[in-house]
Formats: C-alpha cells, sequence, structure tokens
C-alpha cells in the first residue's frame, strides 16, 4: 500500500547542506503496524512529513496506492492527506476553540466522509463519551491524544501516521494510548506507521524499522 | 461546499472562544466605518444641498446674461427676445419675512428654459395661479417650517407688505422664495430692473449680443461646479482629511486585532493545514470570513455613522450658514449610494488591514519553521526599512510644500508630514529604550529595556495612532485657539461701534438718523454701505468706511502705507482683504479698477486688511466715495458711538420710538457674543471628530495591549518562576506602557505644533485666503500631554490587572505546554 523508494531530501542553511535521508526505500502493508525508530535528527520525522505530503523530497518516490505523491500538486496532497491519511502528532494539535466532539468530526466532515456508526464506536471505544462538550484545554495530555487518534481515524484513512504519539505522556498512559490506536488500526484495516523512539513501544508493532544517518538500517 | 462551511465554522469557533478579540476587532471595524460614513454622510447632505441651490432657478450651472451692476433695465430683455434670444428674466433681492432674512427670486414661467431648475414642476394648472394676482411664493419645505406657517398662508414682509400666498415646492433650496418677476419688482422696489437674464439651449438665428445691448450685458459660460461647491470645498476637504485620519486610526485596532487572531490562530491553521485543507480553501474562508465579519460591522458602523452625522448636522449646517450663507436642512436623507460605499469602505478597510496577516496565511508552510528566534535581526532590519520609507515621505512633504500650489497639495503636504513621523516613531523609540538598556547596571532594568525593545513592533502600530491622533490634537487645538485669539483682537477691530442699526429703508434710516442727532449720549453716527460688484470675473464687496477715529483706530489693519485714512479721504484709494491680496497677487502701491455704474472706478490700495471667514472679496473706500460711485447703495445700515452707560436706555429709547426689535438694534457686546457663538460652533465639529479620533487611539493602544498581553506569558513566566511576583511584574508591565507613551506624545508636541503651522500657514491661507498669527498655549500642551497619559494609563490598566491576578496555574501552563 505504501512504497517508499529510493527517497532522498536535504536540508540547506546558510554554510552547509545536510542531508537527512539518503536513499530510503520502506513499504507498509494493508493492515500493517511499522514502528520507525531512530536516534534523534536520524531523519524519523522527516521521513513522516514527506509521506504525509507536508514536505517535498529532493529524489526518490513516495507512491500510496495508485498514487505518486511527487506528481501531485499542493492542493492535491491536501486532498490525499483529507481523504487517505490520518496524522498524529507528539502535540496532540487539536482545534483549540472546537469541542472535543466537533474535534472527532472535523477531518471525516471536511473529507465528506462521516460515517455516524463508526464515529460512536471510535467515542465509545477512546472511552470519550463523557468529554464529548469539553475543549481540549480541559483535557488531560492522554485525553487529548485519544481524540486526535478519533480524529485521525474518523474518515477511515488507508494509512495512520503518527509522530512521536506517546513522547508528552506517561508510560502508563502512552501504553493505554497506543493499545487503543493499534485495536482501532486493527479495526478500521488500515495501515499504521508510527514514528518513535522508544525500543519498549515500538516491540508492540508488527515490525520495527530503524533509521540510522539518512538510510534504513 | 460543505467542506468550506467546515472550515469557515472552526474558523469562527476561535472568535467564540475569544468574544473580546472579536469585540475589538468590531470596535475597530465598526469606529473606522462610522466616522468615515458620518462625515462622507455631512459631505453627502451638504452638496446634495449645493445641487438643488444650483438648480434653482438659473444657479450657476445655467448660461446667462448679467449686467455690470446688480440690476439693469428690462428693456434689454425685450430687445433681446425680439433679435431671438430665448433669455428669461430673473429678478434677485432679499427679503424680511418675521425678523428672517430670505433669498427672493422673481422668475417669468413662461420664457423660462425648460433645461432650468424645476420650471418644469411647475405644470400648466399652477402656471395660471402663479402669474395672476395674488401669485404665489414657492418655498421649501423646510423655509415652511422654519417660518412656523403652513400653505397658502399670505404673510407679511417687516415692512408691511402682504405677499402672495406659500406654495410648497419640493425641489427647492431652503432660504429661498420664488415669486412671479412682476411680484418681485414690486416687492423689491425695482420697476423694471432685472438681475439677470438665463439663457435656453434653443437654436436659431439671432443678432449678436454686442449689437442689441452693447457692453450693457455680459455672457456668462454655465458651471459644472456651483459657486457654493467651489467656495465649500475647504471646509469638505477638511471635515474627509479627519473623516480618513479617523478611519486610517480606526483599522490599526482591526490590524492589531487580526494581527493577533493570526497569531493565536497559527496552530489551528497549520492543523487544518495537515488535515487536509488546501492551502487555496483555507485562504479563500480567510476572506470570506473577514468579509462576512466586516460586512456586520460595516452595517453597524453605517448606524453608528447616521447617528454621528446628524448629531453633528446642526453645527456642520451653522458653520456653513455662518462662514459661506448656504443653507443646509437639519434633517438627514442619505442616497442608497451611502450605505453602499460605507458598506465598500468597511470591507476593503478590513481587507487592507488584514492584507499582512492573509499574505502570511498565504505563505504559510504546513511544518512549522524551526528556524531560531532571530527577532533581534529582523527588528533591524523593519526598522531600517521604516526610517528610509520616512524619509522618502519626509521628502514628499518637501516637495508638495515648495512645488505644490493648491490646497489638496497642503494636505497631502501635512498627510506626507504625519505618516513620516509615524513612520520614524519606532525607530526613535528604539534608539531611547536602546540607550536605556545600555545605561542600566542592574539585572532588572536591563531586561525592562530589553523586553520593551522586543515588543516595540507589536506596539508600534498602535502607538503610531496615538501619535496620529495627538498631534492632530496638538495642531488643530493650536490652529483654533490661535484663530480664536486673533477672532477676538479681531472683532474689536471690526466691531467698533457701540450700537449696530439696520432700518427698514432709506426713508426710516433719515428719520433716525435725524433724531439721534439731537440726542446728547449719541457722540457719532457711523453711516456704512455695502455694494455689490465685480472684478477679474469674481464677487466683490465694496464696503464704505465714515471718516472717523472708530475706525482709523480699531480697524484691522495688517499693513499699509503711513496715514492711511487720510488718504481714504481722497475716494481714489482703497484698503483691500487679505484675501483679494491673496488671490489675485495684490499688494500696496498697486491700482485696481472697481466696476461701478458710472464706469471703471480706478483706485490705489493703501493697506491690506485681516477679513476673517468672508469667502468673498473686499475692498474698504471711504463712504462718501462710495455713495459717489455707487448712487443707489442702500443707507439703512449704521453704527453709533455711545457712552457705555448710556447705551441700554438708548436701545430702549430707540425701539419705542422706531418699533424696532432685536434683530434690527444690537450693542456691540451682543453683536460679539454672537459672532463668537457661531465661531464656537464652527470648530464644534472639528472638536468632536479630534476627541473621536483621540478615543480611537485609546481603543487602538488598549487592544494592541490585551494582544500583547496574551503573548507576553512565555516571556514573565520566567521571571515568576525565579521569584518576581506577580504583582510587580504587573507594575514594570504598567511603567513599560506608560513610559513608551510618554516618549510618543512628547514627540506628538512638536509634531503637533509642526501640523499646526503647516495648517496656518499653508492649509489656511490656500482655503480660505487668510494667514493667522502662529501662538503656542504652553497649558493646552500640557492638558493634552495628561489625557494622552491618561488614556495609556487606562488602556494599560485592563491587561495589567488581569496580570496581576492571573492563577498561578495560568503561569505554570507556560512551562508544561508551550507551544
Amino acid at each position: 500500500m505504501l512504497a517508499v523508494s529510493n527517497l532522498t531530501k536535504s536540508y540547506r542553511s546558510a554554510s552547509e547542506t545536510v542531508a537527512v535521508l539518503r536513499g530510503v526505500n520502506l513499504q507498509v502493508a494493508a493492515g500493517e503496524s511499522v514502528a520507525l525508530t531512530g536516534e534523534s535528527g536520524s531523519g524519523k520525522s522527516t521521513l513522516l512529513h514527506l509521506i504525509a505530503g507536508l514536505d517535498s523530497a529532493d529524489g526518490g518516490e513516495i507512491r500510496l496506492a495508485d498514487v505518486v505523491l511527487s506528481d501531485l500538486t499542493d492542493a492535491g496532497r491536501a486532498e490525499l492527506r483529507r481523504d487517505r491519511l490520518g496524522l498524529v502528532f507528539q502535540q496532540f494539535n487539536l482545534i483549540p476553540s472546537l469541542s472535543v466532539e466537533d474535534n472527532l468530526k472535523f477531518q471525516s466532515r471536511i473529507a465528506g466522509r462521516h460515517d455516524a456508526k463508526w464515529h460512536d464506536e471510535l467515542v465509545e471505544r477512546l472511552g470519550l463519551r463523557h468529554l464529548l462538550r469539553r475543549y481540549p484545554e480541559q483535557l488531560s495530555g492522554g485525553q487529548q491524544q485519544r481524540v486526535a487518534i478519533g480524529r485521525a481515524l474518523a474518515p477511515r484513512p488507508l494509512l495512520l501516521l503518527a509522530d512521536e504519539p506517546t513522547g508528552n505522556l506517561d508510560e502508563e498512559t502512552a501504553d493505554e494510548v497506543l493499545a487503543l490506536a493499534r485495536d482501532l488500526v486493527t479495526r478500521s484495516g488500515c495501515g499504521f506507521l508510527m514514528v518513535t523512539h522508544s525500543t519498549r513501544l515500538a516491540a508492540t508493532l508488527d515490525r520495527q524499522v530503524h533509521l540510522h544517518a539518512g538510510l534504513i538500517a | 461546499m460543505s467542506r468550506a462551511v467546515w472550515t469557515l465554522a472552526v474558523l469562527l469557533s476561535h472568535w467564540r472562544r475569544h468574544p473580546m478579540q472579536l469585540a475589538t476587532l468590531l470596535i475597530g471595524l465598526i469606529s473606522a466605518t462610522a466616522l468615515w460614513s458620518g462625515v462622507q454622510a455631512l459631505n453627502q447632505q451638504a452638496r446634495n444641498s449645493y445641487d438643488r441651490a444650483a438648480a434653482t432657478f438659473g444657479g450657476t450651472r445655467t448660461a446667462m446674461l448679467v449686467g455690470s451692476a446688480a440690476t439693469f433695465p428690462q428693456k434689454l430683455f425685450v430687445d433681446l427676445r425680439r433679435a431671438g434670444w430665448p433669455v428669461s428674466p430673473v429678478l434677485e433681492g432679499r427679503i424680511q419675512i418675521g425678523g428672517r432674512s430670505l433669498r427672493l427670486l422673481g422668475i417669468e414661467p413662461v420664457t423660462m428654459p425648460t433645461q432650468v431648475g424645476n420650471a418644469p414642476t411647475l405644470g400648466t394648472a399652477n402656471l395660471q395661479a402663479f402669474v395672476t394676482p395674488p401669485g404665489q411664493m414657492l418655498v421649501s419645505a423646510e423655509t415652511l417650517a422654519d417660518l412656523k406657517l403652513y400653505e397658502g398662508a399670505t404673510p407679511l414682509a417687516n415692512d408691511g407688505t402682504q405677499l402672495p400666498p406659500l406654495r410648497v415646492q419640493a425641489q427647492l433650496v431652503p432660504g429661498v422664495m420664488v415669486v412671479d418677476i412682476g411680484i418681485a419688482q414690486k416687492l423689491l422696489n425695482k420697476p423694471d430692473q432685472l438681475s439677470r437674464l438665463l439663457i435656453g439651449k434653443d437654436r436659431g438665428p439671432r443678432a449678436s449680443l454686442q449689437s442689441i445691448a452693447g457692453d450693457a450685458l455680459r455672457y456668462v459660460e454655465p458651471d459644472a461646479a456651483t459657486d457654493l461647491e467651489r467656495l465649500t470645498d475647504s471646509f469638505h476637504l477638511n471635515l474627509t482629511a479627519f473623516g480618513l485620519l479617523s478611519f486610517f486610526v480606526g483599522l490599526f485596532i482591526v490590524n492589531s486585532s487580526i494581527g493577533l487572531a493570526f497569531e493565536q490562530r497559527l496552530p489551528m491553521l497549520r492543523t487544518l493545514r495537515a488535515c487536509g485543507v488546501s492551502a487555496r480553501m483555507l485562504n479563500t474562508v480567510l476572506v470570506a470570513e473577514l468579509v462576512s465579519l466586516a460586512l456586520v460591522a460595516g452595517l453597524a458602523g453605517l448606524v453608528c455613522g447616521y447617528f454621528i452625522a446628524a448629531a453633528l448636522l446642526p453645527d456642520v449646517a451653522a458653520s456653513l450658514r455662518g462662514l459661506y450663507g448656504a443653507q443646509i436642512p437639519g434633517q438627514l436623507s442619505l442616497k442608497p449610494a451611502w450605505w453602499l460605499a460605507g458598506v465598500a469602505i468597511s470591507v476593503s478597510g478590513a481587507l487592507i488591514a488584514a492584507c499582512a496577516s492573509l499574505v502570511k496565511a498565504i505563505r504559510l508552510p504546513v511544518l512549522a519553521s524551526a528556524q531560531p528566534q532571530a527577532w533581534h535581526q529582523a527588528q533591524r532590519r523593519w526598522l531600517k526599512f521604516q526610517s528610509a520609507a520616512a524619509l522618502a515621505v519626509f521628502i514628499a512633504a518637501g516637495c508638495f510644500l515648495w512645488l505644490g500650489d493648491s490646497l489638496l497639495a497642503g494636505f497631502a503636504m501635512l498627510a506626507a508630514l504625519l505618516l513620516g513621523a509615524a513612520l520614524l516613531l519606532p525607530a526613535i523609540l528604539e534608539r531611547v529604550l536602546s540607550l536605556g538598556e545600555r545605561g542600566a547596571t542592574r539585572p532588572l532594568p536591563k531586561w525592562f529595556f530589553a523586553d520593551s525593545r522586543q515588543q516595540l513592533s507589536g506596539l508600534s502600530l498602535a502607538l503610531m495612532a496615538l501619535l496620529l491622533a495627538l498631534a492632530v490634537n496638538v495642531g488643530v487645538g493650536t490652529m483654533v485657539e490661535s484663530f480664536s485669539r486673533t477672532f477676538v483682537t479681531w472683532l474689536d477691530g471690526r466691531l467698533a461701534a457701540d450700537v449696530y442699526v439696520n432700518a427698514a429703508n432709506d426713508r426710516q434710516a433719515t428719520e433716525m438718523k435725524t433724531w439721534l442727532r439731537d440726542r446728547d449720549e449719541v457722540q457719532a453716527v457711523l453711516p456704512g454701505g455695502r455694494a455689490d460688484t465685480q472684478f477679474a470675473g469674481a464677487p466683490l464687496e465694496v464696503l464704505g468706511l465714515p471718516d472717523h477715529t472708530t475706525y482709523s483706530d480699531h480697524w484691522p489693519l495688517l499693513e499699509s502705507i503711513r496715514n492711511p485714512w487720510v488718504r481714504l479721504r481722497a475716494g481714489d484709494a482703497a484698503l483691500i482683504s487679505e484675501q483679494l491680496s491673496r488671490r489675485m497677487n495684490l499688494s500696496i502701491g498697486d491700482r485696481i479698477e472697481v466696476s461701478a455704474p458710472g464706469g471703471d472706478w480706478p483706485v490705489e490700495i493703501i493697506g491690506i486688511y485681516a477679513d476673517y471667514g468672508n469667502p468673498k472679496s473686499q475692498i474698504a473706500v471711504n463712504y462718501a466715495a462710495l455713495t459717489r460711485r455707487f448712487p443707489g447703495t442702500p443707507q439703512t445700515r449704521f453704527g453709533l458711538r455711545v457712552a457705555p452707560e448710556k447705551i441700554p436706555p438708548l436701545l430702549t429709547a430707540m425701539k419705542e420710538q422706531f418699533s424696532l426689535d432685536d434683530r434690527n438694534l444690537a450693542d456691540q457686546a451682543t453683536m460679539k457674543a454672537e459672532s463668537k457663538r457661531i465661531f464656537n460652533r464652527t470648530f464644534a465639529v472639528t472638536a468632536a471628530l479630534n476627541t473621536f479620533t483621540l478615543g480611537v487611539a485609546g481603543i487602538a493602544l488598549l487592544t494592541s495591549l490585551l494582544t500583547l498581553a496574551n503573548s507576553r506569558l512565555p516571556q514573565l513566566a520566567p521571571l515568576w518562576s525565579i521569584g518576581i511576583t506577580r504583582q510587580r511584574l504587573a507594575l514594570i508591565e504598567l511603567a513599560r506602557t506608560m513610559s513608551v507613551a510618554l516618549i510618543t506624545a512628547l514627540l506628538a508636541l512638536p509634531l503637533g505644533l509642526l501640523v499646526a503651522w503647516c495648517l496656518i500657514a499653508v492649509v489656511n491661507v490656500k482655503a480660505f485666503g487668510w494667514r493667522l498669527p502662529f501662538h503656542v498655549f504652553p497649558l493646552q500642551l500640557m492638558q493634552l500631554l495628561g489625557v494622552a497619559l491618561f488614556a495609556a494609563l487606562c488602556a494599560a490598566l485592563l491587561p495589567v490587572i488581569r496580570l496581576a491576578r492571573m492563577h498561578p496555574a495560568a503561569l505554570i501552563r507556560i512551562f508544561a505546554n508551550e507551544r
């Protein structure tokens, strides 16, 4: 479903060019969950951002189902994120002015794929029923991340991308949130690619991929 | 569509969670729209009246023939008609009803060209009633209401003549009465005399004007702009300039609110983009959101603008009547175009104010920038750019001053001066704060100055608004105060007689003078007269002054030859008004030819005097010479010199003897009080707009401080964590606001004085034709400084109190979730 081949990306500063990705190859199948690990600065988040179409690669190819990302315009990449991807960030990135319920519905609404039954199931499984009328600032970190996972999965994406989703959470909450995410990914049948530097959490997924010096080790 | 609606709903949800921010945005837009629309409503109302006046049976929009004197024989009309000229006669004069002086127009409806004024609406049915005795007197509804009369009433003129029944003619301008020409000739006691001949557009063979009328008549081209429009242009330009200033100060608020909202919504916008909202849709929805808010605020602003205009209209009408004799109805009637223009200005204003934020949104990278906080370098670049822009604008101001020769150039110079000063303000503040930082040795003061420098970019727009509002207040205040002081001195000179008398006619005037000469308390009877003529194609008033020390001791001469009053006696010399001197570039020693009934009257200019507030050119000559050259001059007005304690009994005696009322008999004190009342009313509008502008600048400062307060916590929380109490932090914040406001206000004072000088030496001269002496009023400056600091204190208080009372949890959250 996701095929990344020979992907390169560099950042240029005034004095030097830093090659962050130097020919990355990666596949994620439908229903598979993959942990992407690596030390700080190894390019994990950059790779995730490129797959999400948030940034553009210098070379190589990213193919999601039948779509090649480099062929897409900015609007096309936005459409891809809207219709086929779910994104979860370390900082939760909820919309502070919307209630929990509206945050949950937001992406499925703009994708035009709101499914009331699936929404209900997400609310139930994520344990958010009693929090629906609250605003993000009134939630704990774990609760906010559950809302973010729910929002990302609500439109039933092909692939869920998570960038250090438990980085801001304590160990117990992190385990609980990740378990919920895995369960929901399995139920929705989508692929799951998670960036983490916790080998303990990475071990709970189907496969671990280690990124080192811009290459998959 | 639903995608766009959802995105819009998400954007709008921000305002629901931040109602105060929404309120400041709306207040900014509403005040900007209200002040601009209010001023435009006043201008539109006045211009409508000028149009009505111009369309009144042969205003300046009609081609016409006029004589060299005020009237000419009716025979010329007959001769011209016979020679094929499509002319129609008009006789104009003034008539007094119930103490009110009204303009009387006599027309001849049968020959009246159909293109002229509202002649067609007389209708065939009414035509008969209009021309056959007792005739009809057409008036506007406003005049009828003003006279407290009803349609069909036959009022008496002040001299006892019964007037024809009144009939309302909707299109007529207030203060005008229209009758058949035969009736007008009787009422004005000008048998077989005409003021002008209106020319229709009928084309046909006609003899030349010269062959029929010789030099007795001259052709006057129709004019697109009326005299009133020309005369009042400067007044309206003044109002418009104020409206524009208030509008821009209002936009500073909008800019500040939108900037804050954008900064706060930056993570939201990124999340939206990450969730798949395309940049194009996001930008479209951002614009749609702004336009919707601007529409709502625009409508509210229009309603407020209407009320502002309605509140100011009486003063504006009084000013226009006092300054130019223009009659403006007291009831606002606005065209649909005003409403549409108001909404359009609100939307365009919002888009202009949001421009920077919208550009940022368009260029927004989905991923947050990982660049370090290079605020210092960025600010330095920004200050350099602004200083360079300020320099360019100052050069432009200089060019306008030296090369411009119009009123518009005067205002452009003023605008460039203010804009340049506003652009330079942040650089000056930066310099002062940087010097403070260098001089500070202890850590907290050093942080205070360094942090204040960092806040400059956020505060600078509001401080610019404060600088502009204060400078304009100082400038206009100094100008008005200078004018007021000069006006009082000038009035003492112009109203030197102790009592002023206005007789009903020459016969009564002679009776009065004979009676007065027998009274011991009357030290002198000072006859006066005024004739109207033309000079260089423009109207000219010729004032006759008797040879008496009352005038030689008090007349407000600006410059003259030695012993001008002796020279004036000869009858071949004249004093000219400052307006005429500037308009025609005339100076002492020049000779001019005054058109008089007996032929041109050559006079030498021997002095120039101040004639404030008079839109017409004027010359003053010896009274005896005037009556010789203009034999028809009414001799109904004269002044008296009376010992002060004898004035009240004399007035009582005259009222009893000649059945006079207060309108025809007034002492100097009453006249001066009335003049001062008109003067103060003239500047009431300016004062009101001044206050509004300062108020709006205060709100701009408040919104900026609220804006900054929300983004200040990450800077303040670390200080709190190392042991500086919230109360102390609040005091530091207050000190920061007050110090930058004080520096701004201190800079505004010299800038305001420069503005005053520009108003006095450039704008007034070009607008009105006279220049005032420049005075500085230290007390007034201190008061304004106090007002500025008070406004800053009020604006700073709310954010400071919020900080002082802030729950520690809010500060802890900064460390827990610093996004």
